[in-house]
């Protein structure tokens, strides 16, 4: 009876583990590998890490930390680092500034009205998310809807640079992630039980204080979740800084682009792709821990 | 009141507020109404509330009686009349500005907070400096004995215990007035009977104006100094616990309130002190001795508590408040017996009889031809 049991739980947990095992980890192995190896000019475009040498009997096991050396050393990087993680961290803000009041009024809503608005969240996702970036392209340029519409009302005389600015980048990675952060808010929001507030309003809290002492803190789990939601695909984000950003935006999706498919340099970019996940796991941890404190 | 026999016999020195002529109420509901959209759920209720009062309003679900605690909480605002908490018109005012606490029926407490916490919420919202804060957290939790459980969240406590953070999160900042909405409904029996005489202990202490609503007659009648019995919205009787239960005003009253056997009747005969009907459920007369105002022909319901009726085996010689009938079920309940018993008419009523001797020999049971005959001062005849 025990060891039934006991087998169905391993099994339960065994296809989690093997899809993550042949999706997640041996994929990071097979970078990690790359990431250590010497460009060269060849297929695949590296070196091998172990060599046998017929003639002399002599396997050669050759590793290299140059790489990311490399990456250390040079300005350039660190800056697509710490310029991925800036624009990631703001967008996120701005997702969850935004996000925030949507869940709110659907979480509170009446339940008909619920399903429709939480519909129009997700309906973007039927419109595939190259051709939205392509549309706010048409948006955004100099003869674009925006300027346009700008223009007509008088607000500028000149058409405006939005196309290829930071802004745009922001703009554009909080219009595509908006549905993450408002599916896991909206989630906890509606679980809450609204005597709670009641109850703060009876104790002496004004409605704003209800809110900051009760429902934001009862929000906590969704609004971690919603922030990882938004950041981590963020840092790494490549199709909305390079259809939206300037030459001058700098991202580490973008570098890493750059990388493979114009220096073919597949080490280097593989490094790029091993630091970029050493250097998500510091916020992931740090907002797991708080989680852990929330419950 | 007038149905109200033993008033002068009481010690006049300590008549309580509700019956003096000229007390001052210190919660006045005026005419309140309020509707839901089409939904009448308060229908012009009027009601004084006086101060140490334990008051409970009582009725079923949809009577009203929490929409009517909410509209004194101030979630609510009415729709047409207005509410004074002493003295004060509370038209228009927040539930934060309140002088008035409320313990709700799920108490409420914010998972998120530790007991101390949660308790100190409230006085913290007053801008109480922590020493003061602390101070009172520490004594309202040893008054509820909860002192050792401070640091726990809501979700490490008993419903028990739940209950007693609610209860002291509501009374920590002294409300004038405390609203208690069903407080004992999530409690199993013993400690529902526990937590009634502490709320009344407490009640006592703090000389606090208590307003408790529930759904349940037996907690009414023990808390209660006052009943106000809901119905559809309205009060159908406002009245102290042994009033409501003795002189019901009417049907809904009877029958809500404990059990009661109801007889169909005809005024035949209405003098100064006795009243006859004729009863075709009793096939005979039913006589009743304090004055009611009905007219000669006029069809009323006369109720009598099943504990109120005697049941021999031997007949009985009486005219009047009397008749027969066979026992058709019988329920041993311990310290009392429960008989139904089929009259000749084919109306079946309930008779409680304490069961003072131990034998079981000349017990009355199933089949048997009884007896029934009550005191012409046991009935309560119902108009209405």
């Amino acid at each position: 009876m025990l060891s039934k049991l006991r087998l169905g739980r391993t099994a339960v947990i065994l296809v989690p583990m093997l899809w993550l095992a042949a999706f997640f980890f041996i994929p990071f192995l097979v970078v990690f590998k790359i990431s250590l190896a010497e460009a060269m000019i060849a297929v695949p475009p590296y070196s091998p890490l172990l060599q046998w040498d017929s003639s002399n009997a002599y396997l050669t096991f050759k590793v290299t930390f140059g790489n990311y050396l490399y990456l250390f050393e040079s300005r350039f990087y660190l800056d697509a680092y710490l310029s991925s993680l800036k624009i990631a961290a703001i967008s996120t803000f701005f997702a969850l500034l935004i996000g925030f009041p949507i869940a709110y009024l659907i979480a509170r809503s009446r339940p008909t009205m619920r399903t429709i608005l939480l519909a129009l969240v997700i309906l973007p996702f039927w419109t595939s998310f190259l051709l939205r970036v392509y549309a706010w392209m048409a948006l955004l340029k100099k003869n674009g809807l925006v300027n346009d519409f700008l223009l007509a009302t008088g607000i500028i005389d000149q058409p405006i640079q939005i196309l290829q600015t930071d802004f745009a980048v922001y703009l554009g990675i909080v219009y595509t992630y908006l549905p993450f952060m408002i599916l896991p808010l909206y989630t906890t929001l509606e679980k809450m039980d609204l005597n709670l507030l009641d109850a703060a309003q009876d104790l002496g809290a004004k409605p704003y204080q209800s809110f900051f002492l009760v429902t934001l803190p009862l929000a906590k789990p969704g609004i971690i979740a919603g922030c990882l939601l938004v950041f981590i695909p963020a840092v790494g984000e490549y199709v909305i800084p390079a259809l939206l950003g300037g030459s001058d935006t700098l991202m580490i999706g973008r570098v890493l682009w750059d990388e493979f498919f114009l220096n073919r340099d597949w080490p280097l970019a593989s490094a790029v792709a091993v630091v970029m996940l050493i250097v998500l796991v510091g916020p992931i941890m740090f907002m797991r821990n708080s989680n852990k404190e929330a419950e | 009141m007038s149905a109200f026999p033993n008033t002068s016999t009481v010690q006049t020195q300590s008549v309580p507020t509700w019956r003096q002529k000229d007390a001052k109420p210190f919660v006045q509901i005026e005419q309140i109404t309020k509707q839901f959209g089409q939904f009448t759920a308060v229908n012009s209720v009027s009601l004084d509330i006086y101060r140490n009062e334990l008051f409970c309003l009582l009725g079923g679900s949809g009577s009203g009686k929490s929409t009517l605690l909410r509209m004194l909480a101030g979630f609510e605002e009415p729709t047409s009349g207005r509410i004074l908490i002493d003295g004060v018109d509370m038209t228009g005012i927040p539930p934060w500005e309140r002088p008035v606490n409320m313990m709700f029926q799920s108490y409420a407490l914010f998972p998120h907070l530790s007991v101390e916490a949660n308790v100190a919420f409230g006085l913290k919202r007053e801008g109480l400096k922590s020493a003061e804060v602390n101070k009172r957290v520490a004594e309202i939790l040893g008054m509820v004995q909860l002192g050792h459980l401070a640091k726990r969240k809501p979700h490490m406590l008993s419903g028990g215990q739940r209950q007693r953070v609610a209860l002291a999160r509501s009374l920590v900042k002294r409300p004038k007035l405390l609203l208690l909405d069903e407080p004992l409904g999530a409690l199993d029996k013993k400690l529902r009977e526990e937590t009634q005489f502490e709320l009344m202990r407490l009640q006592d202490e703090l000389g606090i104006t208590f307003i408790v609503v529930t759904h349940d007659q037996e907690e009414a009648m023990t808390l209660a100094t006052r009943i106000g019995v809901m119905n559809n919205g309205d009060i159908v009787q406002t009245a102290e616990p042994h009033e409501v239960y003795e002189y019901p005003q009417n049907r809904f009253v009877a029958e809500f309130i404990g059990n009661v056997n109801l007889f169909d009747g005809t005024v035949i005969d209405d003098e100064r002190d006795t009243t006859s009907m004729r009863s075709a459920d009793i096939d005979g007369l039913l006589q009743v001795d304090h004055g009611i105002s009905c007219a000669p022909n006029q069809d009323v319901s006369v109720a009598i508590r099943p504990e109120k009726i005697r049941i021999s085996r031997e007949p009985i010689d009486l005219e009047v408040n009397a008749t027969t009938g066979v026992i058709s079920d019988v329920a041993y309940m311990g310290s009392q017996s429960i008989f139904k018993v089929r009259l000749n008419s084919g109306k079946e009523i309930r008779i409680t009889q304490p069961n003072v001797s131990r034998e079981m020999g000349n017990r009355l049971t199933w089949e048997d031809r009884v007896f029934l005959s009550w005191d012409a001062d046991s009935c309560v005849v119902l108009v209405a």
